[in-house]
């Protein structure tokens, strides 16, 4: 008994269906999609509140996968946004940019801060000073819907324009 | 590391010898892991025998965890004690090989427990059955009764190291991101457990995110990404004493850091104006160096063990790709060119190998390639799987992969670098961001 040894073949790459445990659940969840206004009528809103800011004009702006450019809605909306933040000089912003999970971690916070910087930018080309806009990346930390699939995702692609200081904080 | 653990050979007894028939022509007994274990080596461990009182509980339990570590390496498969012939009721009494050979044991691993006050004493002898020989000196650790597990996992090494002709990574530990809550709310905490799950407990609370922590060449601290201070910044923080310092005062959002081989140095990104690039952080001084430019995204550095390299992630050619630059930056490498996204490039301890997550139609894979790109290799695939970490001795990648779906989350789980032995670690609640640390000391 002096063959001590094993014996092993070279194996190929191992079947990757072994590990394909997780069948995709996309379509179950619920879509919890954004804060509601709590069922205030607009017309009770103070134009220059940040409730009105936030459900008026809008604080979300979205984005295509894997993309930091504007799109035309975005840019309309964000125009609202800066007309706003220009009748309102008290107030600062933060811009919040976030991504969907389709990406590794780390990338996404670069994602999500090249979106808040876009609008940031936009925002400044519009006449809003550097100095009332600041802004951070959530990544895919922080999903606003929590589906799988496509209906979520285009939720989670976002920037944030959360107003601070001035009335109604 | 707290609780030292002392470490004596144990001399061969001539009894051992006496008994071993003298056979120049065997080859020592070895199990080859290069090419992934097929057949797993037979080996027995009967319980280790328990000296003095209270000795027993230790014993059931150091035995079981050796068995733990080397049948979970995938390596080796465990007879059973109901299949042995021999019991061992003394550690120092010759060993029936005739018994062991008949149930087909190709090593048998032998060993005794003795507590002592606070103390403990655990011994093990590994032999060859075939060969009816000691398979190297018997070995004795002295430590207190808390670092029984350590005990056990350091004779696991042993074993291993002298089946495999490799060291072994069963003394190590694993700092990780601890999951809890709903998936849009959810809560973080950095973590630290034994590589196998064990002894998990927390660093930190969960008020703030925290992401992607890793140790130090040391592992006494740890480097990860905290919103603290309400954005992304990169902290430092001490294992043993949970200090922790802000690494980099200036504005700026930080995140992805790692420690440098010499642990003098942090590599990390720095986002400024949404651009993220690559800077070097000198622990002793301060002092930060850019080492990308360019309105790309580049991230996810980790340097070569021998300190010359960063292997990183970037955009630059259209979409995230791995590249390799010299530590003091200047011209990158790209070295991955399939179809798909690169991320999360990590080189191997070895040196001889990138793991990384790639993203293609839809899926994710943690996978692997030699330095030059060549010979990449998908080791698994899921809906998201993420994040590999390698072990001490380059052989079994960790990552997370987290379930889709709104009640999706994360778990953690390792793989060979073989694409074998695919298995979850357990972890008290969901877990993410595992990076391991080397072999303690």
């Amino acid at each position: 008994m002096t063959s001590m040894k094993l014996t092993f073949a070279a194996i190929a790459l191992i079947g990757l269906s072994a590990c394909d445990s997780n069948s995709s659940l996309g379509g179950l969840g619920k879509d919890r999609g954004a804060p509601s206004s709590g069922g205030i009528s607009q017309s009770n809103l103070d134009p220059a509140s940040i409730a009105y800011f936030n459900e008026t004009i809008g604080d979300t702006v979205l984005f295509l996968v894997d993309q930091s450019t504007l799109t035309s809605e975005a840019t309309a909306l964000l125009d609202r946004q800066a007309a706003w933040l220009l009748d309102n000089p008290r107030n600062s912003v933060t811009i919040e940019g976030h991504a969907d999970e389709q990406g590794t971690r780390e990338y996404n916070l670069a994602l999500g801060a090249r979106r808040a910087a876009s609008v940031q930018n936009y925002l400044v080309s519009r006449g809003l000073t550097d100095a009332r806009i600041s802004t951070v990346t959530f990544g895919k930390e922080r999903p606003l819907a929590v589906c799988s699939d496509e209906a979520c995702w285009s939720k989670n692609r976002r920037s944030v324009t959360l107003v601070t200081g001035g009335l109604g904080s | 590391m707290k609780n030292l653990i002392k470490l004596i050979m144990i001399a061969a007894t001539g009894m051992l010898i006496a008994n071993a028939p003298v056979n120049a022509q065997s080859k020592p007994l070895r199990i080859e892991i290069n090419q992934g274990v097929i057949e797993p080596m037979p080996i027995a461990a009967p319980k280790f025998v328990a000296k003095g009182n209270g000795s027993q509980e230790y014993a059931n339990q150091i035995t079981a965890v050796i068995v733990s570590d080397l049948a979970g390496s995938g390596l080796f498969r465990e007879i059973p004690a109901s299949a042995h012939i021999s019991n061992i009721t003394n550690f120092d009494a010759p060993v029936q090989f005739a018994d062991w050979k008949a149930i087909n044991a190709q090593a048998l691993i032998t060993g005794s427990v003795n507590v002592s006050g606070d103390n403990l004493t655990v011994q093990f002898r590994l032999f060859d059955v075939f060969a009816q020989s000691a398979l190297g000196d018997g070995l004795q650790f002295q430590a207190g009764k808390g670092s029984w597990r350590r005990m056990a996992h350091k004779v696991a090494d042993a074993i291993y190291a002298r089946l495999t002709g490799e060291t072994a990574y069963f003394d190590s530990r694993v700092v990780y991101i601890s999951e809890e809550g709903p998936k849009n709310a959810r809560r973080k905490r950095l973590a630290i457990m034994d590589y196998d799950g064990a002894n998990s407990r927390f660093l930190t609370d969960d008020n703030d995110i925290v992401l992607a922590p890793r140790f130090s060449p040391n592992n006494k601290e740890i480097v990860y990404t905290s919103y603290a201070s309400g954005s992304p910044k990169v902290y430092l923080m001490n294992v043993d004493t949970l200090k922790q310092r802000l690494l980099d005062e200036q504005p700026g959002m930080t995140f992805a850091p790692r420690f440098s081989p010499d642990g003098t140095h942090v590599v990390m990104s720095l986002t400024e104006g949404g651009n993220t690039d690559i800077y070097m952080v000198n622990l002793q001084n301060g002092g930060k160096t850019r080492l990308t430019s360019g309105t790309s995204i580049e991230t996810a550095p980790s340097f070569s063990p021998d300190g010359q390299q960063i292997v990183f992630e970037s955009d630059r050619g259209g979409k995230q790709q791995i590249y390799v630059m010299p530590t003091s930056g200047g011209t990158a490498k790209r070295i991955s060119f399939g179809k798909g996204s690169y991320g999360t490039p990590v080189w191997s301890p070895r040196g001889d190998m990138i793991a990384f997550t790639k993203i293609s139609k839809g899926r994710f894979h943690i996978g692997v390639m030699r330095v030059d790109g060549s010979n990449e290799r998908l080791l698994t695939a899921s809906f998201l799987d993420e994040g590999p970490t390698w072990s001490p001795n380059g052989r079994v990648i960790m990552f997370f992969r987290e379930t889709a779906g709104a009640s999706g989350a994360p778990a953690i789980y390792s793989v060979d670098v073989t694409g074998r032995n695919l298995k979850r670690v357990k972890t008290p609640s969901f877990g993410s961001d595992p990076a391991w640390s080397g072999l303690l000391k």
